[in-house]
């Protein structure tokens, strides 16, 4: 028993709770120390044990949380099994909230006295050690997922990368040049992309989905669906032809709808794996496409498939969506009214893009002179998403500065509540757009529409500096959408990723544990946690990979022990433990329960519920459970 | 010397317990009367134990544990615990126990304040039904 200094001693008569522990059954050995968990403490445990020969040891101090795990060493260092050990707090649970000296020492005796009656139940367990399938599988082939396949990969890791879309790239391929140096995104992702491409232990399954998963950390079985792509990449010379003679004409994903392409397609130059595209959706079988390819590569007829990978984690880095902007009909969201988004205005500032980099309206192609660009579109909204979106102020700076640049003669209006410029560079970044002649109003935009007359776009807001209404008429509104998550429902619950009401992955603690879910083995990377922009993107991705890489490579992982056990003579196959158990981790063989022990997480719902006693929780059993309770009241 | 309750409070270790852990940190102060029994899961708290508790003498059973629907460690413990204590409560209406001697309450990890009213507003209760069974121990 530790007095920490007054903490315990100033409120609990420790003397009379150690005479009053030996009078407990089987206590053989009692004494207190002023710290027990330093040196000479626990040397006074570890000479006890031996001097005593004793077969358990509780330790009543401040809290397992902090100490557990410094009592469990020494025990074992002392030669005894650490789950013939228990702590139990009598500084957070007593001292500290009591004031009243005999109370407060009756309650420490009663607290010490629960644990003797379960560490008298108590037995040595050994924690298994389970192999792990040295194989990661990333989901998500964004920047995020390509930086965390790579990393896995440098380290001798084969990875699995599992794409939605027909390439790999993601929202950052959509982007003209990133903040706040400006470098052009397809200069910075694309290399990767091909290096990810090219890299002999990652495989990469485009137009792919996650089917379902199966096992636990070390082990899943997981199945991907791989929707046909109608060409057999390997032969695909890109040369084209097909495209010319696809007689189907859609609006293109990649532009935002702000160009057509082909229903035989590739979604951008640069676009990994480099192949062209069948869309099933659109294509009418025509055939034309099969008859002038040189190299007989397009396949109509190519079915879905399902394959089936085993690997030993997962990282999710399913990254992020727009808010949609049907939700928000007073700002007219539409190219046809040039109110557009903000990937749009990417598309169009990219010299790969339906204007070449031209900065036109997409109505009519009128060049844009006067554009307004309008912030936390949903975010920091209570009718939308409550939350800041965090990129969103620096990809506007960033927006109004390459207009600016592009237009000389132009003029850019911001509508913004906070400028947030959080990050190395970024404030100045935004005071060099402002320099550059982008003129910032605080204040909100109340409603945009198209001036079907004039063909103006007019944005209606408040000036919160001015305290007055404020009217703009422009040639185009680039609308900030707030992040949304893209993980959906169903993948989290078959990964079992905890979610916020956001469909954002929960960490499993914010501060120090920020790529790691409770579901063990699963690992989050980018804006599935939260939004994000590229370099958090990528620190987190590092990390969820190094994360990854510590399980992998170390081979094995250790399960506690602490799980259900069956009593075989007396169960009877009723199957309320089955039932009750949330990890299926029981099953009935041959009539009897028998629990998975690799599954199994210790919660103790089948103890409790079992109606003869058959299944028990280890060093919780409920006849230990039941002497806790009379322990407590036998103290006078 | 006035009558003090016997009142014995099953906590799940992620919820109420680490309320109770911060309760102590933050050096709030509530009734002794309430001794702690650290559960691993409040899905763990078998019928048997409860109606032990009372056998031996308990005047009150309070059990904490993390709020429904999604706070469970153990995905649903927490519900397995609500329909255990709603039926037990029956049953201890019937065999002449006032079924306010068991209380349930959702009390998370940050919630030490409510900890801290929880238990103060249980011993009251307690207080006011008297000693079990009526004699005074």
């Amino acid at each position: 028993m530790c007095h920490c200094g007054v903490n315990i001693a100033g409120t609990v008569d420790v003397k009379k709770v150690v005479e009053e522990v030996k009078k407990l059954p089987d206590v053989v050995y009692a004494a207190d120390y002023v710290y027990l968990c330093s040196q000479p403490g626990q040397e006074l445990i570890i000479n006890a044990v031996k001097e005593h020969k004793l077969d358990g040891v509780v330790v009543a101090a401040c809290t397992p949380s902090l100490h557990y795990e410094t009592f469990a060493k020494a025990v074992e260092k002392a030669g005894l099994n650490r789950y013939v050990y228990e702590m139990v707090s009598i500084r957070e649970f007593d001292s500290w909230v009591h004031a009243d000296r005999a109370l407060a020492t009756e309650k420490a005796i009663k607290i010490i006295a629960t644990a003797v009656a379960k560490l008298r139940g108590d037995k040595p367990y050994e924690r298994a050690r389970l192999d792990v399938i040295r194989k990661a599988l990333v989901v998500g082939g964004g920047i995020a997922g390509i930086t965390a396949a790579l990393s896995l990969a440098k380290m001798g890791i084969p990875v699995i990368l599992v794409e939605k879309y027909a390439t790999i790239g993601g929202k950052m391929a959509m982007l003209h040049e990133t903040f706040p140096t400006l470098d052009c995104a397809q200069c910075i992702l694309t290399p990767l992309m091909a290096e990810v491409a090219r890299h002999p232990l990652v495989k990469i399954y485009t137009l792919a989905e996650v089917d379902s998963v199966e096992g636990h950390v070390g082990k899943f079985k997981v199945k991907i669906k791989i929707r046909p792509r109608g060409v057999r990449v390997e032969d695909c010379r890109l040369c084209g032809f097909c495209e010319r003679v696809c007689p189907i004409s859609v609006s293109s994903e990649f532009d935002r709808g702000l160009s057509k392409r082909k229903a035989i397609y590739i979604p951008f130059a640069q676009a990994v794996p480099s192949a062209y595209v069948v869309d099933f959706e659109h294509c009418n079988r025509c055939g034309l496409c099969v008859k002038v390819c040189p190299t007989k590569a397009v396949n109509l007829e190519e079915k879905e498939r399902v394959i089936e990978e085993e690997v030993g984690a997962i990282i999710v880095a399913t990254g992020y969506e727009l808010y949609p902007l049907e939700k928000i009909p007073e700002y007219s969201y539409g190219p046809e009214n040039d109110v557009i988004d903000s990937l749009q205005f990417e598309r169009i500032l990219s010299v790969q893009g339906p204007t070449r980099g031209e900065v036109k309206r997409p109505s009519d192609g009128k060049p844009v002179k006067r554009v307004v660009f309008i912030q936390c579109v949903g975010s920091r909204d209570v009718n939308h998403l409550p939350y800041c979106s965090k990129i969103c102020c620096m990809y506007t700076a960033k927006h109004a500065l390459l207009f600016l640049e592009n237009v000389p003669d132009g003029e850019a209006y911001v509508f913004y509540i906070d400028v947030r410029a959080a990050g190395k560079g970024f404030e100045e970044f935004v005071k060099r757009a402002q320099e550059h002649g982008a003129v910032y109003i605080k204040g909100r935009v109340s409603r945009i529409y198209k001036d079907k007359l004039t063909g103006d776009v007019v944005v209606e807001g408040f000036d919160l500096l001015e305290n007055r209404e404020i009217v703009i008429r422009a040639d185009l509104a680039v609308l900030a959408p707030g992040i949304v998550s893209a993980l959906d429902k169903r993948l989290a619950e078959m990964l079992k990723v905890p979610v916020d009401q956001f469909m954002f992955a929960a960490e499993i603690h914010p501060k120090l544990r920020p790529v790691e879910v409770a579901s063990a083995g699963i690992f989050i990377a980018g804006c599935v946690q939260g939004p994000k922009d590229i370099p958090d993107s990528i620190a987190q991705a590092s990390a969820a990979a190094a994360k990854a890489a510590e399980l992998l490579i170390q081979g094995y992982v250790e399960k506690e022990p602490i799980v259900a056990e069956v009593d075989r003579d007396k169960c009877n196959g009723c199957r309320a433990c089955v039932t009750v158990c949330p990890y299926g981790a029981i099953e009935i063989v041959e009539g009897k329960a028998r629990v998975n022990e690799i599954v199994c997480e210790g919660c103790g719902a089948c103890t409790a519920t079992c109606p003869v006693g058959a299944i028990q929780l280890r060093n919780y059993r409920e006849e230990q459970a039941l002497e806790m309770v009379r322990a407590v009241m036998r103290v006078r | 010397m006035s009558w003090r309750p016997k009142i014995i409070a099953f906590f799940c270790r992620w919820c109420a317990g680490a309320a109770a852990e911060v309760a102590g940190v933050s050096r709030l102060r509530y009734d002794p009367s309430v001794v702690p029994i650290i559960v691993p899961c409040t899905g763990r708290i078998s019928p048997s134990m409860i109606v032990e508790a009372f056998l031996n003498g308990a005047d009150g059973v309070l059990i904490g544990g993390c709020h429904t629907p999604n706070d469970c460690h153990y995905v649903a413990g927490n519900f397995k615990a609500f329909k255990r204590v709603y039926l037990l409560k029956k049953l201890l209406q019937e065999v002449g126990v006032e079924p306010e001697r068991l209380r349930l309450e959702w009390i998370s990890a940050t919630e030490a304040p409510k900890l801290v009213k929880v238990v103060n507003s249980f011993v009251d209760e307690i207080r006011k039904l008297g000693p079990l069974g009526g004699k005074h121990a």
